[in-house]
């Protein structure tokens, strides 16, 4: 097994990740390692191909992959150390109130590291189909809306022709717009809300722009098709949610997007028995973003999902300084 | 009168533009400068960014990001993604190279939004 000992372990090389490693070594931090899981840095943002980041803190509009980009490039000459395709398993608190994580990638194996505190930038998921208990069979053609995203973003590939999105989340709202720039029919999105969840300027640039209807206060109520989805069954609903008979339509298409809202992903925070907030999703934390477990910080969309990622980055830089704060305050008084 | 959404930033002011006897666009509503000159397009000459991906020489399944270097006419946007399909890059590509120029005929250029090393 691999051992090594850090002041500062980073879990997430996404935009939270990111700044707060930056943060962490402008306040005095030496040993600082970033775990990431995917085979690069950046996180989500490199498959949110549009434009909108940045606006705060670079005064410029600038595209998900250039907003992650500033970012690696400051990590890669400051020299800061990180691990790609590395698998975070578990967070232990050490009796002695250090943190050993086990972590693991091919490279080294199985890994031990050891460290003072612990910055938790795991950012969130999307909340699958199987949470939303919308009936009908399981063929091929159901995907959430960021995995359809990645599919077309990053690896050039189109889940569909003829899609419903359900939910109008923006990430829904603007994988409409990308799925009709390349070649498909977007039918609808339907969304069983009053009001959509997404941002204003989205539905005009995403939906109206290529004259998409958004049904408002309408959901899935069945999905067609055994091997492939062959349309879907929309229905009103109420205020309550609950589905209003007779006013059912049928919908033919391929494809079916979901896009219903994102859940803080905390396995382990929960694991190492931090409290959880059950209002975020996210774990309690007090005004220096430590969590109940004394030097574990969070920052970013695991601790709540922002809306922007600019909010995301001017917290990780607190969650950099605050954890440098208390690893100085650790290594002066021991704890 | 004419209301719009200003779609500059996520605030998304909502915009009323008045077309003024002299032919200009008068706009209010817009909390910046730059929600005054989107709403003057909108009414004018509606653009757009354009982001979208253009093909890896050599790599089956992974495309690189891309977008108009500025705002295009609405219009042409369509076109401009018709132009994009057939577009193909080769590593290394790095952020703000110039993938394409004139696309669409429009004078902007397409320019790379991530990098690819190898």
């Amino acid at each position: 097994m691999n051992r090594r000992e850090e002041d500062v372990v980073i879990i997430g090389g996404g935009p939270a990740g990111l700044a707060a490693a930056l943060s962490a070594r402008e306040a005095g931090c030496e040993r600082i390692l970033i775990l990431e899981r995917d085979k690069e840095l950046g996180g989500i943002l490199n498959q949110c191909i549009h434009n909108g980041f940045g606006l705060h803190t670079f005064q410029e509009e600038l595209t998900g992959p250039e907003y992650a980009d500033r970012y690696i490039q400051k990590v890669q000459e400051k020299k800061l150390p990180y691990l790609l395709r590395t698998m975070v398993t578990e967070v232990q608190v050490l009796d002695d109130g250090r943190k050993r994580i086990t972590a693991m990638n091919r490279d080294d194996g199985l890994l031990e590291i050891t460290a003072d505190a612990v910055i938790l930038a795991m950012g969130c998921r999307e909340r699958p189909r199987g949470a939303l208990n919308i009936p009908g069979s399981r063929p091929a053609g159901i995907y959430s809306a960021g995995t359809a995203q990645y599919y077309v973003n990053i690896e050039g590939r189109m889940p569909g022709k003829n899609v419903v999105i359900l939910g109008s989340g923006d990430i829904g709202l603007i994988m409409a717009r990308r799925m009709v720039l390349e070649g498909a029919r977007v039918q609808c999105v339907a969304e069983l809300k009053p009001a959509s969840g997404g941002l204003k300027r989205n539905i005009v640039q995403c939906l109206e722009d290529f004259d998409i209807p958004l049904y408002l206060c309408t959901t899935v109520a069945a999905v067609h098709g055994k091997e492939r989805v062959e349309g879907v069954t929309l229905t009103k609903v109420d205020e309550g949610g609950k589905a209003i008979p007779g006013s059912e339509w049928f919908v033919p298409c391929d494809t079916l997007l979901i896009s219903c809202g994102l859940i803080p992903e905390n396995e382990l925070t929960a694991g190492m028995g931090a409290s959880i907030d059950p209002r975020t999703n996210g774990p309690v934390v007090n005004d220096r973003l430590e969590c109940s477990v004394p030097g574990v910080f969070a920052c970013g969309n695991v601790l709540h999902v922002h809306e922007l990622v600019d909010h995301v980055s001017a917290e990780a830089e607190k969650a950099g300084q605050f954890a440098t704060e208390y690893v100085k305050k650790w290594k002066v008084e021991g704890m | 009168m004419k209301e719009l959404t200003c779609i500059t930033c996520p605030v998304g002011c909502t915009l009323k533009a008045q077309l003024q006897q002299d032919g200009t666009v008068m706009i209010s509503g817009n909390r910046c400068p730059r929600g005054a000159e989107y709403g003057r397009k909108e009414i004018t000459n509606p653009t757009r960014v354009v982001t979208s991906t253009v093909r890896v020489a050599g790599h089956k399944d992974m495309v690189v990001s891309v977008k108009t270097a500025s705002d295009i006419p609405k219009g042409k946007v369509m076109e401009c993604m018709k132009e994009l399909a057939a577009v193909e890059v080769t590593p290394p590509i790095h952020v703000g190279d110039v993938v394409l120029e004139n696309i669409a005929d429009t004078g902007v250029s397409i320019v790379a939004t991530r990098s690819i090393s190898e």
